[in-house]
């Protein structure tokens, strides 16, 4: 690598506010106009209104675009984006992997995508059945009796677990007495968020100096009251909790339920089955583990692994396998269980369904060991080529993600936001920034298994020279990033204080003003 | 492998650096209980032809909406997707992109969730709008848990007009949250009264518009009715197509406006997954749940868009969120988002009075076989017929004609005394042809029902 050398030069000004392949793009509201369409629909036939009183005097004000408009609009839009494609995107506890395309293609033929959730279920037999199969490979991974695909996304499928032992502890009778839920406080926001939604009472266990939970602190919180705990595993700092079968054993002996977030199950798929530690319910991550897209934030899906302790409660509705083909269970009564309840509209994210079971059966079980494999290797790769430059707060081997602090930077007047935004600079995303919470300044990296050995040692030679640029003093390098990016660093504080979270045209934001 | 990038000997070299001799040194934290010492019972890898070829003969056993008179509606919508909005949904910019915590470098999410919230604000008649939820239903049950916590009460009064599966996901999140809830008596055609059903730990009134058998009603007064006693009217719109044409939530005085994107952007996809749309009037913005979009100015001050209000958000406020919601339907809004500018508003109100029109078009001449009864006064694209048999027969035997013929109430509400009655709907998929398919289908098979 070069030697950085400062760049002080202002970048170059032009007419059109463009910058080469960096095009500025108004809103939608402000190029197309209400009387423009990119869409050539029937002629309406004649007939007498059925809307009673309801029908609108006029067509919504909002403004169209013809097609070629419209597509230059988007993909403007679309070149002011980071993604996995174009580059490294290491955000721990997010895994960022390769989306095959394969996938996609699976997930939009029509025998999928153009299939009603309504329709009679003797029309939707190869649906049913690739549900069914999705259901055998997660229950076969995780070994696990059984598992609800309807929840739409991690933190739904967190919910979804939670309400299977709050169920399972009202069915013993003791929802009056067990109110507590322990949390790790490393935990994600979601756990105690969840937990708080059903009205336990959240409990922190702290973490002890290995950066796992305190089995003795853990021990002592035990008791009648204590409904469940929800421990991540491998935990967020990217570790194996070496005590996990303990934990289960010692909180099953204190009748609670375990609860296990599953966000990191693609450290371990194919080598670790969770129903081997005792746990009760974990929701998977397909977006994570089986990869598909992330989408800019949605949509996920968490189908929900449960205990033979906790499967009577799973929701509806399920599919099962008879002998005329496969039905659905939608009500209570067609279930001879006890279903806790209806978690969403329909039947789940079926679009990710398919991409997951083209995911697993590409990989089959040899290749997503070696899935696992991989992303705890390449972690390792990365934490053993930067800990001598900057501070990884545990020891290793780390699982799939390497966590640093930023104690490497004390005295450099540089914090993590800045170093994380002077990566922008060098063309990538950062990593997760400020979590895990247990550890100061965190940075936590997750480079994935689809990830090269040539991009990884690129990656860390970036940030070895950002290390050796943060302590020769360099700051503007960190302080003024990004430079390069599409926008500089953006205020916040603005944007809660006076939050402007919709378009208005001039007239409309006069009238407010007055 | 050939999504794996390492080679056997980048794995050795690797391994080497790290300073350990095999890849199960990196794992000797696993308890020895747990360690698992070869491949799963599952199948080997396969190669993406084996894939697809296993995947077609799934798909090859459904019979898909596109090659058959189809009439379903109840939540979720066949309608034509234009080419290009899944040309803009597949960049690897949009697809590939994660949650926009990085503004500098994600201007392309944030700026069209910006779009996205303006135009669910324009359609709903509604000042502030999320950047989206699970879906329609989900959108629904974080709407009642929010008017509990403007008003400080536990209890919601629901219509029982509202989707069977809407109310299931209310009725879960009540059970579990102890919070109460109550309806008037199941009515196909009835009006109800839902004033009556307020008591002082009533929070909000839930109504669904149109309703779930298509009926459309205008809420104006009940919004006030509900407001003079101190709850919040939260109207549910599934088929936000409807809004093309139909006064605005907001223009009665809805509170809180949710509603199912799909039909804007979204093909069926057997349920999922679509898109949640969530507005509110301003003085609610702060107990809002989900992620939020707002506008702001960078360094240099140019124009640039952030994730906004973190701060009522679980990864800030962990237990005393307003909400568990992590993740939205990012790339679901996107494609609402697309469509919905492809169409402008003039192409939405064309497309809506299609929509319309062809279910006007169908109710004439289902009502004009003997037997057949729309039980649906006014409606907008969908409505309800009673049949002269259980309604989920006739479905059965109309898919042995190849229709499609709608939904049974049946399947969705099993002791309502509604077996007769069929939930149909059309739309611009629909041709004049399909109409007259299904018209002839239905005659030939209620003709061997009353033989």
């Amino acid at each position: 690598m070069n030697e950085m050398t400062p760049m002080k030069q202002e970048r170059k000004q032009t007419f059109t506010g463009h910058q080469a392949l960096i095009l500025e793009e108004k809103l939608i509201f402000e190029i197309g106009s209400a009387d423009k369409s990119g869409v050539d629909l029937e002629p309406v036939p004649p007939v007498n209104t059925r809307l009673g009183d309801c029908m609108a005097p006029a067509k919504p004000d909002l403004p169209g675009l013809s097609e070629p408009e419209a597509l230059r609009h988007f993909v403007r839009l679309s070149q002011k984006n980071h993604s996995i494609d174009a580059g490294l995107y290491p955000l721990g506890s997010c895994t960022m992997k390769h989306n095959p395309r394969l996938n996609e293609k699976m997930a939009r033929l029509p025998g999928f995508s153009d299939i009603h959730p309504l329709q009679p279920v003797s029309t939707v037999q190869g649906a049913l059945e690739l549900m069914d199969e999705l259901a055998h490979w997660l229950k076969t991974l995780t070994n696990m009796p059984a598992v609800a695909l309807s929840p739409k996304a991690g933190a739904h499928g967190e919910l979804c677990g939670m309400m299977a032992i709050r169920a399972a502890i009202e069915a013993r009778g003791e929802l009056e007495t067990r109110r507590r839920v322990l949390v790790p406080e490393s935990a994600h926001g979601t756990n105690p968020a969840t937990a708080a939604l059903l009205g336990f009472k959240v409990d922190e266990i702290p973490a002890n100096a290995d950066g796992r939970v305190d089995l003795a602190a853990f021990k002592d919180k035990l008791g009648d009251d204590v409904a469940a705990i929800m421990l991540t595993n491998p935990n967020t700092c990217g570790l194996f909790e070496r005590d996990i079968i303990e934990i289960a054993d010692a909180l099953h002996e204190a009748g609670g339920y375990f609860y296990c977030d599953g966000a990191n199950f693609n450290a371990i798929v194919g080598r670790v089955r969770p129903g081997d530690l005792g746990i009760d319910a974990m929701h998977i991550n397909l977006h994570k583990t089986f990869s598909t897209p992330h989408g800019g934030g949605g949509p996920g899906s968490g189908p929900t692994v449960l205990s033979d302790r906790l499967k009577a409660f799973a929701p509806l509705p399920y599919v099962v396998a008879g002998e005329n083909g496969f039905d659905l269970i939608e009500l209570e009564a067609q279930s001879g269980d006890q279903p806790f309840g209806r978690m969403v509209a329909f039947h789940g994210q079926m679009g990710m369904f398919v991409r997951a079971l083209s995911y697993m059966k590409s990989h089959g079980s040899d290749g997503l060991r070696q899935v696992a494999e991989d992303a705890v290797l390449n972690a390792n790769y990365v934490l053993a080529s930067l800990q001598d430059v900057m501070t990884a707060p545990f020891a290793g081997p780390c699982m799939h993600e390497a966590l640093f602090d930023d104690g490497f930077l004390k005295g450099t007047g540089v914090e993590t936001l800045d170093f994380a935004k002077a990566m922008i600079d060098e063309g990538y995303h950062p990593m997760t920034m400020y979590f895990p919470l247990v550890v100061h300044g965190a940075m936590l990296i997750e480079p994935t298994e689809t990830e090269s050995r040539d991009t990884l040692d690129l990656f860390i030679a970036t940030l070895r020279d950002l290390v050796r640029s943060a302590n020769a003093g360099e700051t503007e390098r960190f302080t003024n990033a990004p430079e390069l990016a599409p926008r500089r660093r953006l205020d916040e504080t603005r944007a809660a204080r006076q939050p402007i979270l919709r378009w208005q045209s001039a007239e409309e934001t006069a009238q407010a003003a007055e | 492998m050939r999504y794996l990038p390492l080679t056997p000997t980048d794995r050795g070299a690797m391994l080497s650096r790290i300073g350990v001799d095999t890849i199960d040194d990196l794992f000797i934290d696993v308890p020895e209980a747990a360690r698992l010492d070869g491949p799963i019972n599952l199948p080997p890898h396969q190669s993406e032809m084996q894939v697809e070829r296993d995947l077609l003969a799934m798909a090859a056993q459904n019979k898909t909406a596109s090659t058959v008179p189809f009439f379903c509606g109840a939540g979720a919508y066949k309608h034509h997707v234009p080419a290009s909005v899944d040309h803009i949904i597949q960049r690897s910019e949009f697809l590939t992109s994660y949650t926009p915590y990085q503004p500098e470098i994600t201007q392309g999410t944030l700026q069209y969730l910006f779009e996205f919230q303006t135009q669910v604000c324009e359609l709903t008649g509604m000042p502030v709008a999320n950047a989206s939820m699970y879906d329609g239903s989900t959108a629904t049950g974080e709407a009642v848990l929010m008017a509990h916590r403007i008003t400080r009460k536990k209890r919601a009064v629901i219509s029982a007009r509202l989707h069977p599966h809407y109310r299931g996901v209310i009725d879960n999140l009540s059970d579990m949250g102890g919070f109460e809830v109550a309806s008037p008596d199941d009515s196909v055609n009835g009006v109800e009264d839902l004033i009556a059903l307020i008591d002082e730990d009533t929070s909000s009134v839930v109504v669904q518009y149109p309703d779930f058998f298509g009926s459309i009603r205008d809420y104006s007064t009940l919004a006030s009715e509900v407001q003079s006693r101190g709850c919040l009217l939260i109207v549910v719109v599934p088929e936000i197509i409807s809004l093309g044409l139909l006064k605005r939530p907001g223009d009665m005085g809805a509170d809180i406006v949710t509603g199912e994107g799909q039909s804007l952007g979204n093909g069926l996809n057997f349920g999922g997954p679509y898109v949640g749309l969530f507005a509110a009037k301003e003085k609610y913005l702060r107990q809002m749940p989900g992620r939020l979009c707002g506008e702001t100015v960078d360094a240099d001050g140019k124009r640039g868009f952030v994730l906004t209000l973190s701060t009522r958000e679980q990864h800030i406020r962990r237990d005393k969120a307003t909400s568990n919601i992590c993740t939205n339907s990012g790339l679901c809004s996107l494609a609402f988002t697309a469509h919905m500018t492809l169409l402008g508003g003039q192409g939405l109100r064309h497309l809506a009075e299609l929509n319309h029109a062809r279910a006007v078009q169908l109710a004439d001449k289902l009502d004009s076989i003997t037997g057949v009864e729309v039980v649906t006064p006014t409606f907008f694209n969908e409505f309800a017929i009673r049949l002269p048999a259980p309604a989920e027969q006739i479905v059965e035997a109309l898919v042995e004609k190849s229709v499609l013929g709608g939904v049974p109430v049946s399947r969705l509400m099993p002791d309502s005394d509604m077996d007769d009655v069929l939930l149909v709907a059309a739309t611009e998929a629909n041709t004049e042809a399909d109409l007259e398919i299904y018209e002839a289908a239905l005659r030939d098979v209620l003709k061997g029902v009353s033989a």
